[in-house]
């Protein structure tokens, strides 16, 4: 029974983090396009003036994807194993604990950073389709996609597998560990409506300002994620 | 290779494990019997560098139990194979060897060589390429067994590893076992089976939070309540009785034509005892010797402590 619980909890949890990965960002890519060229087609269309700002506000949003998509393999990392008891054997191997920490992150950065990366790509081949015809050049690729997917989007992807790493080694349960590092959604939702409202402007150097903030918040993440990872607890303690 | 002095783990006010001092030479099989909750798989855990002690000292292969770095060095050569298996389901079997074989930093062609012999001892080398997660209780078991030995580790560590398996793959673990042991492998196998450890183990000792006795399986017996010959005789007289009383040996009571005496060592003791009837004139119909059983002796040891 144990074992058939198990069983459908791990196939739930592959198909979530598949979907998520999948389907979040070929959303997004497809979705702004249509938006643009379905308003772009009616009452005269979006003003040429406006669509560069909202192009970069839309851009932003592979920030938010970066930040969002670790969550399901990330949290599920640490907790997951304890669940499918498959932890005591691997901490029972020479491994260091940077080195679990390292390898969970990496598992969780790499699909997250690929599935970025093909949804801005779909994303800017779409626009620039649109572009092309409404502003007469590709407004794609420009220097701040490239500071947002070179530089932000990863750094965000650390920042969110690092807290959801933590989160899943501290807490006993998967859903607790999802919900607590899903929480990294909400920093990058605020800068992205402060950009809306017009509260800061997402221009190049502020995202490379907001990226240096990133950059210094993972290395103090990965150094909590180290100090805090305690194998006696996670051994004895959870249920 | 296994030394600990005075190993001790409390959990809060719970002390799981007190005071333990033994010792495991290399190449022995140690059985550490107990009942649930006597502190096996908190000691197995600390010796395996996986929690922390409280108190108290353990090495192997003297390298120290609980120092930071000798803990690293400690871990790559022992092997674990714990309660719960705790194998990658969505891997085939040659997977979840390969990849501890990688995190043991194994080469690959010590990897490919130990995979197929260690699946082949097992039984398991034509399942390889199927998933674990399709794998029944016993192959699963042998699978982590597989796994556990995958870097040829000089300690092998078992806790309970035929719990929960049907006859025939507790068999099969058991035979295997003792083919480590052929190997001269050092083995500490946690277990309540007490035929397995009867059968399995150089050496045992009872744990109830505290370790209450250690010996073979033979001394452990012996040391409860000893052993007793029973001396049927044709006619027991005053002559045989006061042959018997010049000996030294243990209390002796007599029933009918049956004497029993408690002895130490029945081999040494029992020529003497026979020689003396005899050449008292009695005529000895049977010689039985009556020893109390492993289960006798941990039920003792365990009741001693409640």
């Amino acid at each position: 029974m144990d074992n058939c619980n198990q069983g459908s909890q791990g196939n739930h949890t592959e198909k979530t983090i598949r979907y998520t990965i999948i389907v979040l960002p070929l959303l997004i890519s497809i979705l702004f396009p249509l938006v643009i060229k379905f308003e772009g087609n009616k009452n005269g269309g979006i003003p040429a003036a406006v669509l560069p700002g909202l192009l970069n506000s839309f851009s932003f949003f592979f920030v938010i994807i970066a930040a969002l998509l670790p969550t399901p393999i990330a949290s599920y990392s640490i907790v997951g194993e304890k669940v499918e008891k498959s932890l005591e054997p691997l901490l029972a191997t020479p491994t260091t604990d940077g080195e679990i920490l390292l390898g969970k992150s990496i598992a969780a950065f790499l699909p997250t950073i690929t599935a970025t990366y093909a949804g801005a790509t779909i994303f800017m081949i779409l626009i620039d389709n649109v572009t092309h015809s409404t502003l007469g050049y590709l407004y794609f690729p420009n220097w701040t996609i490239g500071v947002i997917l070179l530089l932000l989007a990863p750094l965000a992807a650390v920042l969110s597998v690092e807290l959801n790493v933590i989160a899943s080694a501290r807490v006993s349960d998967v859903r607790a560990a999802s919900q607590l590092g899903a929480l990294m959604f909400l920093p990058f939702t605020a800068i992205y409506v402060a950009g809306e409202i017009g509260l800061i402007s997402l221009d190049t150097n502020n995202l490379l300002i907001i990226s240096a903030i990133v950059a210094a918040l993972d290395v103090v993440l990965f150094r909590i994620s180290t100090a805090t990872f305690r194998r006696d607890e996670i051994l004895t303690k959870w249920k | 290779m296994i030394e600990t002095v005075n190993l001790t783990k409390k959990f809060g006010d719970l002390t799981a494990v007190d005071g333990v001092s033994l010792r495991v030479e290399e190449g022995e099989v140690f059985g550490f019997l107990g009942p649930n909750g006597a502190g096996k798989t908190t000691t197995v855990r600390m010796l395996c560098c996986l929690i922390s002690k409280t108190s108290g000292a353990a090495r192997i292969a003297n390298y120290e139990v609980g120092d930071d770095a000798d803990s690293l060095k400690i871990r790559k050569i022992i092997g674990l194979v714990p309660d719960s298996v705790g194998l990658y389901d969505d891997l085939t079997a040659y997977d979840n060897l390969d990849f501890y074989g990688k995190l043991y930093k194994c080469t690959e062609t010590q990897r490919r060589e130990n995979i197929q012999r260690f699946l082949k001892m097992l039984g398991l080398w034509e399942k390889k390429d199927v998933a674990a997660g399709a794998f029944s209780k016993g192959m699963k078991q042998k699978l982590a067994i597989a796994r556990a030995l995958i870097h040829e580790p000089e300690v092998l560590f078992l806790d309970e590893p035929t719990v929960n398996l049907d006859p025939e793959s507790s068999k099969t673990v058991r035979d295997f076992l003792l083919e480590l042991k052929k190997e001269k492998k050092t083995i500490f196998l946690n277990t309540h089976n007490l035929d397995e450890a009867q059968r399995i183990c150089d050496r045992i000792g009872i744990l109830n939070t505290k370790l209450m006795a250690v010996g073979t399986p033979e001394e452990l017996e012996r040391s409860v309540t000893g052993r007793k010959t029973v001396i049927q005789l044709e006619r027991v007289d005053e002559a045989v009785l006061n042959a018997l009383k010049k000996l030294s040996i243990g209390k002796m009571f007599k029933d009918d034509n049956r004497i029993t005496i408690h002895v130490v060592d029945p081999g040494k003791e029992n020529p003497a005892i026979v020689r003396a009837i005899v050449e008292a004139g009695g005529n000895v119909q049977s010689v039985s010797v009556l020893g109390s059983t492993l289960e006798d002796a941990y039920l003792k040891l365990v009741k001693e402590t409640k």
